[in-house]
């Protein structure tokens, strides 16, 4: 270890080597693949189970208890419980980050559909589209600000609570929080705690543009150069937006 | 032609939407469905398109029953126009319009050739192409609905309420633009409204529905106003049918009296040289340079309600008549109008009692 007395850790050079094992940009290559991997399996869960009970109405008590459930699960204890039954490694902690990210994700995919206007959905149908052209081209596209949302509120979630993975072995910036607290070395412990916050920032900056991208700007307002007082839209607002707090 | 046959609608909670319906929409023609809220004229029209199945009977367009097709092909056949237009907000105007094209595999550039030729029609600005129905108003949006459900040219439209989200003179418009529109196209058209005046307006015919999803009375504005089958009709038509019905009658047939005959109360009619009117002169009313203003004239081809209107208006009780050219070719005193009304009463109660 060469961290100087007079450097903090966050502004010595010699940690922010590229490819040195161990430098925070390596950290950061690993911390970026685990959250990932988790968001993108808990999607392909989360996202077409909330579309079948958004556009069903089908077991949405399913989708309003995963809401409250997921707030309810302390993630360490799940980590710790995932470890007796899989042993150290990827997994368990792969595992507890995909728990973590479903509730906002099928929540929000559930409402989205939910809020979609009926009478567009009726003058779908009425024009002859079939249920699965009703979902792709009406209804998903009326939910993309809510399903965004959460799905954002995930990333920002998982981002900051990737750093599990060191508990149980793995790399990531976790690693910076676990070693600086076993060495009393403060300031590495801050640098790990900067890190993931400036990423969390970032990560939701570049979800920000990938909403403005997809969202068509007849439902999120950006249309409107007059505010129209007929028209009942969906409301182009972002409910719960993810908050930035470290888990 | 659109034949119910026998159609009754329960829904589950048991509530008879419709019941027992027998009714023949003639094709090329506007049907209108009207009654009191609730009487089943939405789910009569959702029925047609079976975007609600009868509880039993049929439905027949052209005599094909129309649970015998594929309920989304048929759709696509049939033009929708739901309340509120029911746009599609993240679309542009141009890609709702182009929705029904786009189902049935037209390509891009063909349906929003479409799209703008349908805009055109239904009297929107090409500008308007790629903004978002946010962007427009009320009356506009509904001109986009109307468009959209013409966009694949479909033989019959069902109109639920689509003047009804805009104020009285944009509606006013708006039914004029749709007359107008349909006397081009010629559609098989079922409208539903709440609205008699709109029903007496713009219908061929008129189905008059009570609490219940009864059929009270199926006929021609004219027989709806004139000879209302029951109290209800005549309740829901509405206490001046009387002077309404007068709309479907020209003045040909009123008989004028000379431009210069005696008048009982002195008033003279002034002419300018080529023989237009000016006013009335006389006791009590203005000068032979500064006439009272005649309020009006009509012509042959105006409606007797016109002609009625003009001579209890007019400031002397007469209603002068003029020529293509507007020159003043006779009076009809209120009194003589009166008689020759009276007349063409009893006239029409004969020829119905003897047919
Ligand atoms: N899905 C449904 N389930 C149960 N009852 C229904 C349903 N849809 C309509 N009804 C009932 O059926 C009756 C007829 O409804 P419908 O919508 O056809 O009326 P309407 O004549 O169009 O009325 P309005 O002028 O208010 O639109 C009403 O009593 C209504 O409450
Ligand atoms: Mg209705």
């Amino acid at each position: 270890m060469s961290t100087t007395q007079e450097t903090p850790y966050l502004f010595d050079p010699a940690n922010w080597e590229f490819g040195a094992a161990g430098s925070i940009p390596s950290f950061i290559v690993t911390h970026l693949y685990y959250t990932g991997l988790a968001l993108a399996i808990a999607i392909l869960i989360a996202v077409p189970v909330g579309l079948y009970i958004g556009h069903t109405g089908r077991l949405a008590f399913v989708a309003i208890n995963a809401g409250n459930a997921g707030r309810a699960l302390p993630t360490l204890g799940l980590v710790s419980l995932l470890v007796t039954m899989f042993g150290l490694g990827l997994i368990p902690a792969l595992i507890a980050l995909v728990i973590l990210a479903i509730p906002p994700i099928l929540t929000s995919t559930y409402a989205g559909l939910r809020a979609v206007d009926r009478a567009a959905v009726d003058a779908a149908k009425g024009m002859g589209m079939r249920e699965l052209g009703i979902l792709l081209r009406v209804e998903i596209p009326m939910a993309l600000p809510l399903i965004i949302s959460g799905l954002r509120s995930a990333a920002l979630q998982v981002v900051a609570t990737a750093t599990v993975a060191a508990y149980v072995g793995l790399g990531g910036l976790g690693r910076l929080l676990v070693d600086g607290l076993a060495l009393n070395q403060y300031d590495r412990v801050v640098a790990g705690a900067v890190v993931v916050a400036v990423l969390a920032i970032v990560i939701d900056l570049v979800a920000e543009g990938i909403q403005r991208l997809v969202v068509s700007p007849g439902i999120s307002g950006r249309a409107l150069t007059r505010p129209s007082k007929s028209f009942p839209t969906v409301s182009p607002t972002q409910p719960r937006a993810g908050t930035a707090s470290a888990g | 032609m659109i034949t119910f046959d026998g159609v009754r609608k329960v829904f589950p909670d048991g509530t008879v939407a419709v019941d027992n319906l027998d009714l023949e929409l003639p094709t090329g023609k506007i049907t209108v469905f009207v009654g009191p809220s609730g009487c089943g004229k939405t789910t009569s029209l959702r029925m047609i398109n079976r975007m609600i199945e009868p509880t039993s009977g049929r439905i027949l367009i052209d005599g094909d029953d129309v649970t015998s097709q594929d309920d989304a092909l048929l759709r696509r056949r049939i033009g929708y126009v739901i309340q509120h237009a029911g746009l599609f907000p993240h679309r542009t105007i141009a890609e709702n319009i182009a929705t029904v094209p786009h189902l049935n595999g037209v390509n891009k550039k063909k349906a929003r050739a479409v799209a703008l030729e349908l805009m055109d029609r239904v009297g929107l600005d090409e500008s308007m192409a790629d903004r978002y129905p946010v962007q427009l108003s009320g009356g506009q949006q509904q001109r986009v609905g109307v468009a959209r459900a013409l966009a694949a040219d479909p033989p019959v439209m069902l109109m639920d309420e689509p003047f009804s989200a805009v104020d009285p003179i944009v509606r006013e418009v708006l039914q004029a633009e749709f007359l107008r529109i349909q006397g081009e196209l010629g559609k098989t058209i079922a409208l539903v409204t709440h609205d008699i005046d709109e029903a007496i307006k713009i219908g061929d015919m008129v189905a008059v529905f009570r609490q219940g999803g009864h059929l009270a009375q199926f006929a021609t504005p004219q027989e709806l106003l004139e000879r209302p089958a029951n109290d209800f009709v005549a309740d829901f038509v509405g206490r001046d049918r009387g002077f309404r019905s007068l709309s479907f009658d020209t003045a040909a047939a009123l008989e004028v009296d000379d431009l210069f005959s005696v008048a009982t109360g002195g008033e003279v009619l002034v002419l300018d040289g080529a023989g237009h009117p000016h006013g009335w002169t006389g006791p009590g009313l203005g000068s032979t340079s500064n006439p009272t203003p005649l309020g009006g004239t009509f012509v042959t081809g105006d409606s007797l309600r016109l002609v009625t209107d003009l001579a209890i208006s007019s400031p002397v009780g007469i209603a002068v008549r003029v020529d293509e050219t507007g020159r003043a070719d006779g009076v009809l005193r209120h009194d003589s109008l009166v008689r020759q009304l009276n007349a063409r009463r009893r006239r029409r109660a004969e020829a119905e009692s003897t047919s």
